[in-house]
């Protein structure tokens, strides 16, 4: 049992929910395995994905993992563009309650629109991401992955890089690796930071870090958050912040690249690196993200429902 | 004071696992077509000692398996501790005579959950179903092919199967809670 049925953002989540979680995670990557990828644990369950924000991998990965649970999972996509804020979002739960659903999956635009839709509700919620807020089963699936990897957390570098103001990916991943010991730096140009970054150790070039973290994680430019320009030019990103074959070829032995995808490509991560083969291109995990991350949701929607 | 009685010790363990493995033999025609799957968490090393001991007197290799039922329960949200444990099964079940291992035999809910999951695995020829103790009290129309002993029991006693792999000694008491 988790200590909270809802999980919005990764302070809800204790080290104990995350070592029953990553228990749970490892069986449930055995039963993706199988030829029946299925175990009846949720049968009759029902659970609604709510997007209010378009999304393809995190929607798909919710779906698939309730799938194999055999809970019966219903999509539920808008925009909100053209509604008013906060009226279309009561309104929607208002009628998915009246359909009697037993979890709900929800992703908005705006910071904090799923806390308040669980205030709203009287069943579990789950954050697939909220606006710039967080985005709690990423850093799950992120800080899982690692844990695979390389078998423990304590004492690992890791260099988060990129577009940190507008990533709530970022801010949910540096809660838990910093609660886990591991050491976190950093590498974003200023003008992609937040006001108040005293707390953090920052860089501001890619070439600062390549050379001694255990992890590079690249992050999305989030081009579809940023109505003013927060970058010059995509040469200058390229300049500081990609990564390219040169310096994918500098990292450490052991050492890995992690992306939350959808990458763009030529911006955080070239061509020629999403691409490469051979022993280089095995320290590129996305896809083994993309595994985990079915298996983490998988474990959270049982012990949440079970 | 919980009243505690002493059923079974390391050798009569010992013997019972010797007894049944050669029930399997005779009962099967040899070790040919035979896959066995232990329970977790008891039945997984019941499982290993009869296959070793058909291994010596066959001279034959025979494969071992695990099985772990936590997503077939049919008590889920009864506040049992949804911890699962590892499922290995490195072998085709189809067309074998899968020998299916577990400590306790009680209700019968854990059999049914475990041939629903072995299901999902393929179709097996047989499934035939080994236990060191058949308590009695079944709510399924389930029973036992291979038992090492019959152990009438009252609902409140509890039955402690206790293995070297896993708890450090061999034993089975059985404890009458008050």
């Amino acid at each position: 049992m988790l200590r909270k049925k809802s999980i919005i953002d990764t302070g809800s989540l204790s080290l104990e929910d995350i070592d029953l979680i990553f228990a749970n995670a490892d069986s449930f990557l055995e039963v993706s395995e199988r030829d029946v990828k299925k175990v009846p644990a949720l049968r009759g369950k029902t659970i609604v994905n709510l997007f209010f924000e378009p999304s393809t991998r995190t929607r798909t990965s919710f779906e698939i993992a309730a799938k194999r649970l055999s809970a019966d999972i219903i999509n539920f996509s808008s925009s909100t563009s053209s509604v008013k804020k906060g009226e279309s979002v009561i309104d929607t739960l208002k009628t998915i309650l009246s359909m009697k659903v037993d979890l709900i999956v929800m992703r908005h635009s705006d910071s904090g629109a799923v806390k308040m839709a669980e205030q709203f509700v009287n069943v579990p919620v789950i954050n697939a991401g909220d606006g710039k807020h967080q985005h709690p089963t990423q850093a799950l699936l992120d800080l899982y992955t690692i844990k695979k990897i390389f078998n423990k957390l304590e004492g690992l570098k890791v260099a988060i890089i990129g577009d940190f103001i507008n990533s709530r990916v970022a801010k949910s991943d540096i809660d838990l690796f910093e609660r886990m010991g591991i050491d976190v730096t950093v590498v974003s140009p200023a003008m992609l930071l937040p006001e108040d970054f005293s707390r953090m150790k920052v860089k501001h070039s890619i070439d600062d870090v390549i050379e001694e973290s255990d992890i590079i994680y690249v992050l999305r430019m989030q081009f579809e958050r940023q109505n003013r320009k927060f970058y010059p030019s995509i040469m200058e990103y390229n300049r500081f912040l990609s990564l390219n074959k040169d310096r994918l070829l500098r990292m450490k032995p052991g050492s890995i690249v992690m992306h939350p995808g959808p990458v763009n490509r030529g911006i955080e991560i070239t061509d020629e690196v999403m691409d490469i083969s051979g022993e280089p291109g095995e320290r590129i995990t996305i896809e083994q993200q993309v595994t985990n991350g079915v298996a983490i949701r998988m474990a959270v929607l049982y012990l949440i429902l079970s | 004071m919980a009243e505690k009685a002493y059923i079974l010790n390391r050798d009569e363990i010992d013997r019972i696992i010797k007894r049944i493995s050669h029930e399997i033999l005779e009962r099967n025609k040899g070790s040919e077509n035979l896959v066995f799957i232990g329970l977790q968490k008891r039945g997984v090393p019941l499982a290993k000692r009869i296959a070793e001991n058909i291994e010596k007197f066959e001279g034959t290799k025979i494969k071992t398996g695990k099985l772990d039922i936590t997503f077939y329960r049919d008590d889920i949200g009864q506040n049992i501790k949804p911890i699962a444990q590892t499922t290995d099964i490195p072998f085709e079940i189809e067309d074998k005579n899968v020998i299916l291992v577990d400590d306790v035999l009680y209700t019968g809910r854990t059999i049914r959950a475990a041939m629903d999951a072995l299901i999902d695995f393929g179709r097996p020829k047989t499934i035939q179903l080994v236990v060191l103790i058949d308590r009695g009290h079944r709510e399924l129309p389930i029973r036992a092919d291979y038992v090492g002993k019959n152990l009438p029991t009252s609902r409140d006693e509890s039955v402690d199967v206790r293995l070297q792999e896993t708890d450090g000694e061999d034993s089975v008491v059985v404890i009458r809670k008050e």
